[in-house]
């Protein structure tokens, strides 16, 4: 904890010495920011939430008094261990395709016998005094797939669509801007303000920004989901609210989960 | 280029499948197309000013949707260009240019529009978040040419003041299925906000031209 805490503290300091070099022109304000996120991977608060997550995935808990331990991630009941790396896939038992956040609500519902509003009324963490369970969760399943290389399934005729309709949602623009995902995620080496892009419709980027999720958001002080991520990036599409594990956000999911197939999975990781 | 590299893999691995699970008919594109804007109208709530409508497509946001980010062919182009020109509404004292000084203020703010943000404003622009301008400012993207020296390379006259003020309001007249909002098309900007913008491309005064 207190190791984390003066890393943290460290992160600030170079926060605050990047202001100093914006005068000197776009080339070094690019480059202090390179050394700044250097920097970052030099501890992780995300640990913190990965404990956290393992602790609740564990704990007797809702109406029915049972622990998550039984929960069947795609692997069989139980299988934790390099699940995330293979999800959003279809579930028979629910007959329809699922991502994690999906798959744990489902059994918070059937083991432990939470109502399905009970269970998705937290997604998002918001400081001390809203911690999200579920974003621990999160943490912890992640964090068990790190180094297993992402390996999505389209063998169900679900899943075969789920990618195809992920796909048109990508591409689908709208709201008083146009916007699209693919506005922003469309195009290699594009940046907005210094914030650089990833192109999600190229392999090398869909691997690099999807394995890097969920991440611990400096700036936020928060373990973001990747449900977060989808929620986010719509926001500031100036479109309404994304539901929380609605089939968009699944499918939309599964499209760039896919095309990050073959990458070694990395997260929980850290970013600005 | 490399997308349709994916779609091609796609439909390998569908093909694929389609055998070992007895050739299920998959469903066609338009099925798709048509499928997924009702799963959006369904994964979706309103919230704030952000209402389920922004979720509509004009004709301009479907085709361009269905060209999945490649340039459409030229009838397309040509029908989407004609419409959104012919929606373009210009100032009626027939002035392009405002006041550079509150085009750059439009042109630095971020806000506007989310339902995270005030209904009541500010609404900007937020130029330098796809575009290089006035070149005090080194936190620009690229998602946009920059368009540091605009009027200087292209010279200040009538006739580009009228096209900027085109640009702003519309670009889809200009560049069919363009990134680039609309910005008084759409009632994100008023009139007086897009020649201030103008301003900012177009003045001699403006940084942008310095």
């Amino acid at each position: 904890m207190g190791a984390v805490q003066r890393r943290i503290g460290r992160g600030t300091a170079i926060v605050l010495a990047l202001f100093a070099p914006v005068v000197l022109g776009q080339g070094s304000v690019v480059d202090e920011i390179a050394k700044y996120r250097a920097a970052l991977q030099d501890g992780n608060p995300a640990e913190l939430w990965e404990v956290r997550g393992e602790d609740l995935w564990k704990q007797k808990r809702g109406p029915n008094a049972v622990s998550l331990e039984r929960c069947d991630l795609g692997l069989g009941p139980g299988g934790v261990k390099g699940a995330y790396a293979q999800l959003p896939k279809y579930f028979a038992d629910a007959d329809r395709v699922m991502d994690l956040e999906s798959r744990i609500v489902w059994c918070m519902v059937k083991l432990q016998g939470y109502t399905d509003a009970d269970a998705k009324r937290n997604p998002f963490g918001a400081g001390n005094d809203k911690k999200a369970d579920m974003e621990a969760l999160v943490a912890y399943v992640t964090s068990e797939s790190r180094g297993i290389r992402m390996n999505v399934g389209l063998n169900h005729p679900k899943e075969q669509e789920a990618y195809r309709l992920g796909e048109k949602i990508f591409f689908y623009r709208g709201g008083p801007h146009d916007f699209g995902c693919a506005t922003c995620h469309g195009d290699d080496n594009k940046r907005i303000r210094l914030q650089d892009l990833p192109n999600l419709t190229k392999t090398e980027g869909a691997q690099k920004a999807y394995t890097t999720w969920p991440a611990y958001r400096v700036s936020q002080g928060e373990l973001r989901s990747f449900q977060w991520r989808l929620n986010d990036c719509f926001r500031q599409q100036r479109f309404p609210e994304l539901e929380f594990t609605s089939d968009a956000s699944v499918a939309l999911t599964m499209f760039l989960a896919r095309n990050a197939n073959g990458a070694a999975y990395d997260a929980p990781a850290i970013k600005r | 280029m490399h997308r349709r590299h994916l779609t091609f893999a796609l439909c390998a691995a569908l093909g694929c499948a389609g055998i070992l699970v007895g050739c299920a008919t998959a469903p066609s594109d338009a099925e798709i197309s048509a499928k997924a804007a009702a799963m959006l109208k369904a994964s979706f709530k309103e919230r704030g000013q952000a209402k389920l409508d922004r979720l509509d497509q004009d004709d301009t946001q479907k085709t361009c949707s269905e060209y999945a980010g490649r340039v459409p062919p030229k009838d397309v182009v040509d029908r989407i260009e004609k419409v959104n020109l012919a929606s373009i509404r210009w100032p009626a004292d027939g002035k392009f240019l405002g006041d550079w000084k509150s085009g750059e203020k439009i042109a630095q703010e971020g806000r506007g529009k989310q339902y995270s943000d005030d209904p009541a404003g500010p609404v900007g622009a937020n130029c330098y978040a796809c575009h290089q301008l006035a070149p005090q400012e080194v936190s620009y993207g690229t998602i946009g040419p920059s368009l540091y020296q605009f009027a200087k390379v292209r010279g200040y006259g009538l006739e580009i003041q009228k096209y900027a003020y085109g640009k702003v309001f519309n670009p889809e007249a200009y560049a069919a299925c363009t990134l680039m909002p609309r910005f008084g098309h759409n009632g994100i900007l008023t009139e007086q906000q897009i020649k201030d913008v103008v301003a900012l491309l177009m003045d001699p005064a403006s940084p942008v031209n310095k």
